[in-house]
């Protein structure tokens, strides 16, 4: 069943990460797996490394998004994109648990959030004044996401900049982490009063817009060939379970998407 | 200039299970009534693709859009209230149906201690237990279980409600009318554990129902398929007692009632010449942005516990409360709800993703007055339950408290415990302090240009200790459980407005026998205008250990008796 095919996909991936020699999770295996194929165009290594990945991903059987590139609305910028995809990726690594953000797609699920209703804060209370208020008030900022995120992505090769001397996208996984703490604990620069953006604001909406992009139904771009739910063994969209639901032992059961699915 | 209409019978303001239960009585006694509403129809049509977490649980499809009309927030007055721009303690309801669309079902009745709770705490323990120099405000509902439980037993009929008899709570005068939920595994291990710490568990009384039942107003409710997408989501099957399927076409099939939607009420209309009534209703039609006035022998607010408030603040009708003087009745007595749980960590994998909105188990040992207060530094208490609502992957990610956030242990331990970790809380009750209040607000509005509600608000020492005593019993529970591992819930310090707690916010508009601590009477008849009614858990002069809504439906089968005894006979109603 589902995750039995789940299991030998984390095998030969974590197989695969072995003999190239890249540690699980750090920046390279982030760009690698998720298809940001001709995006490093300062990295031929690397590069090349993502043609042996896609040789790899075809032997799997599609296992995961390998060139898997639906288009973007939002990030017009190559550079912009990858920024986010990797700090995406850290969030929600991959690892032998499986994919990461990248593989699952979760920055094209940003991407559309950002050029939509998510992403211009349509349906929430955008009228000033605007001030700084107490954490227990909730987000206050005159910053729609997609401006927030702009600004975050700027602010993220700032601070790279400032600590390590290169942009974030270039920094290896512990330091693009370093970085990533100082936006989650509120001491990272936004270069911008605190009443117009607050960083660890930022970090919240990275992180959740991450998970979501990971487990939202493939509807929406993310959560790749329903990858992040069969780790969770999330089994999606199913009408019912009254059939199931007074069985005392743990149920498997194929996920399927809410539209296009076998049912 | 606004359009003035032909005068019906009643109007309602909002088309929830209130708006709907009052239409639905009205229109069956002959009465004429038109019902606004200013969200879109909708219905089970509209249901039938919604198992869609991101949308509908994390973006909020079917809930109010803040960016029309929100509230003001403060912790206490030293703050500067500023903008829920965002859902997030609690989602309020919009659309035909209202929240009863997206509720759980969970129907609990209130006990009969919380009707009398002013006095029978005073019988028991003295008034020094009351508190009142620190600043607590219990008082009686002016009216008791006993004369409340037909109106309880009406709603539950026409839900349908599935469920057995409790033994920690008020008599029954008859049983549910239908079998309870089925009991799944992990339920069993609930009730095994705290039938063995001498607790009296029960299955939860649900309206999503057992099977499949036909309503006395001949309204036919489908068996419950335990889809797992209920709690934020309506439902596919016409399975969850909702108004759509129940008393909104019972009030349609009348020829009585008409739905009014994209209707937004901005003002109640006084009597110029009679300081006893009001005259009707003005509206903004949102779509075309023209106004409207809808003339009516009776208004009946049904637009939830903040609009309730609003409307007749702005309306300039009945007095502000103030937290410095304690006069005035209107905003007085706001209260919401604590949870306090525990989380236990398993090594055995349970189908934690099936489910229903109200599938659980509860016991009501440390809810109320059932247990013995004495010696604590608190009163009442919380329904402790185990529910199997169907837990979704973006929403439930548990890890424990040293875990990091984010990364490859968060994901890791996040992805093991989805189906490997159970959850009890106790949903605790919240009882009203002088410096709890809503008010309205100076600075912001509605895109309508009326002020937003401003809402003061924090947890009181009472709360906080009411929290800590039900989390550590749901530890204990959870221990006997069988868990590896019990992580309890942090203690709360101030209250937050930004993660979900729960849709139960009650007072503002409370119900009493004295118009000086009350806006209504016990018909819910406004004590200064005579043909205006207001109903909700707005009228709860406190707040239980309990979901709300089978209280909110008692009122409001209390108050249709009222708007119809009314609109035959005139007058004061509680001078029987
Ligand atoms: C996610 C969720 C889960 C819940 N689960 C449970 C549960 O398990 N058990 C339980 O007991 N309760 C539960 N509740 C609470 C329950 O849904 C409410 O108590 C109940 O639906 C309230 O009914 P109401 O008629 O008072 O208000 P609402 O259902 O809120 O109806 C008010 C209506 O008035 C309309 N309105 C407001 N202002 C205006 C205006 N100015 N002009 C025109 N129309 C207006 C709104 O659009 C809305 O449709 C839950 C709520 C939520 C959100
Ligand atoms: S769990 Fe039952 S009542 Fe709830 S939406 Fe699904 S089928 Fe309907």
């Amino acid at each position: 069943m589902a995750d039995k095919t789940n299991k030998e996909k984390q095998f030969s991936r974590r197989d695969f990460l072995k003999t190239t020699g890249v540690a699980t999770g750090g920046i390279i295996g982030g760009s690698m797996l998720g298809g940001l194929v001709g995006f490093r165009l300062d990295s031929p290594t690397e590069e090349a490394d993502t043609g042996q990945q896609s040789a790899e991903q075809g032997a799997e059987g599609g296992g995961n998004s390998g060139s898997y590139n639906p288009g973007r609305m939002f990030f017009h910028n190559d550079t912009t994109f990858d920024t986010i995809s990797q700090a995406m990726e850290r969030i929600y690594p991959e690892d032998d648990m499986g994919p990461g953000a990248i593989a699952l797609g979760a920055p094209f699920f940003l991407d559309m959030q950002l050029a939509g209703e998510y992403g211009n804060n349509t349906r929430e209370y955008m009228q000033g004044p605007f001030y700084e208020g107490e954490a227990t008030q909730g987000y206050q900022s005159r910053l729609i996401r997609s401006e927030l995120f702009r600004l975050g992505i700027e602010r993220l090769d700032t601070e790279a900049n400032e600590m390590f001397d290169d942009d974030f996208r270039n920094l290896d996984g512990g330091q693009m982490d370093e970085i990533l703490t100082r936006f989650q604990e509120g001491e990272a620069d936004m270069g911008v009063p605190a009443a117009t953006a607050k960083p660890q604001d930022f970090f919240r909406l990275l992180r959740s817009a991450t998970i979501e992009g990971v487990y939202a139904d493939p509807l929406y771009r993310g959560n790749h060939n329903m990858e992040g739910w069969k780790m969770k063994n999330f089994p999606g969209h199913q009408h019912a379970y009254i059939q199931e639901i007074d069985t005392d032992s743990f149920t498997e059961i194929e996920p399927q998407p809410l539209f296009g699915g076998n049912h | 200039m606004a359009t003035e209409l032909d005068k019906v019978d009643v109007v309602t303001i909002g088309v929830g299970w209130t708006g709907g239960i009052i239409a639905a009585e009205a229109a069956k006694a002959g009465l004429s009534v038109v019902g606004l509403e200013r969200g879109r129809e909708r219905g089970t049509e509209d249901y039938q693709n919604i198992h869609d977490e991101y949308k509908y649980a994390i973006r909020y499809e079917l809930m109010q859009d803040v960016s029309k009309e929100t509230l003001t927030f403060r912790n206490n007055r030293e703050q500067r209230a500023l903008p829920m721009r965002q859902l997030g303690s609690f989602l309020l309801g919009e659309n035909l149906g209202g929240a009863g669309t997206h509720w759980n079902g969970q129907t609990w009745r209130f006990l009969p201690y919380d009707f009398e709770i002013r006095s029978m705490t005073e019988e028991r323990y003295g008034s020094e237990k009351l508190r009142e120099d620190e600043g607590y405000r219990l008082q009686d509902w002016g009216i008791t279980y006993d004369e409340l439980e037909p109106y309880f037993d009406q709603f539950e009929k026409t839900a349908g409600i599935s469920g057995e008899d409790n033994p920690m709570a008020g008599e029954r005068s008859d049983a549910y009318p239908t079998p309870p939920m089925i009991k799944t595994r992990t339920l069993q291990m609930f009730e095994e554990a705290s039938t063995n710490l001498g607790y009296s568990p029960i299955m939860m009384p649900s309206a999503n129902l057992s099977e499949q039942y036909e309503n006395p107003d001949g309204e036919s409710i489908a068996a419950c398929q335990y889809c797992a997408f209920c709690e934020r989501f309506g439902c596919e099957y016409g399975a969850k007692s909702s108004p759509e399927v129940t008393v909104i076409p019972t009030a349609r099939k009348t020829g009585n009632y008409e739905v009014r939607t994209h209707a937004n009420v901005v003002e109640v209309l006084k009597d110029e010449d009679d300081d006893s009534r009001v005259t009707g209703v003005r509206y903004v039609d949102v779509r075309t942005g023209e106004e409207f006035i809808q003339p009516a022998d009776v208004v009946v607010l049904t637009s939830y516990v903040f609009n309730n408030y609003k409307l007749l603040r702005v309306s300039d009708i009945g007095q502000q409360y103030d937290p410095e003087t304690e006069e005035g009745t209107l905003g007085r007595n706001y209260c919401y709800q604590i949870f306090g749980g525990a989380t236990g960590y398993f090594d055995e994998q349970f189908n934690t993703f099936m489910g229903a909105g109200a599938l659980g188990m509860a016991f009501d040992d440390f809810n109320g007055d059932n247990f013995d207060h004495s010696d604590l530094d608190f009163l009442h208490g919380g329904n402790m339950a185990i529910t199997q609502t169907g837990n979704r992957p973006i929403a439930t990610n548990r890890t424990k408290p040293d875990t990091p956030s984010w990364g490859s242990e968060f994901k890791k331990e996040s992805i093991e415990s989805y189906t490997r970790t159970l959850r009890v809380q106790g949903q605790c009750a919240i009882l009203p302090h002088r410096d709890n209040y809503l008010d309205l607000d100076e600075t912001y509005n509605d895109v309508y240009g009326v002020p937003l509600v401003k809402l003061t608000f924090n947890f009181t020492d009472q709360d906080l200790a009411v929290q800590k005593y039900v989390t550590e019993k749901a530890g204990e529970v959870m221990e006997e459980m069988g868990a590896n591992d019990v992580v309890l819930d942090a203690a709360s310090t101030d209250y937050d407005i930004t993660p979900y707690q729960s849709t139960h916010n009650t007072g503002g508009t409370v119900m009493g026998d004295d118009p000086e601590t009350s806006v209504t009477n016990t018909y819910l008849q406004h004590w200064d205008r005579d043909n205006l009614f207001v109903v909700g858990a707005g009228s709860f002069a406190h707040n239980s250990g309990y979901n709300p809504t089978a209280t909110v439906g008692a009122l409001a089968y209390r108050c249709a008796e009222g708007v119809i005894r009314f609109a035959e006979e005139g007058g004061r109603l509680e001078e029987e």
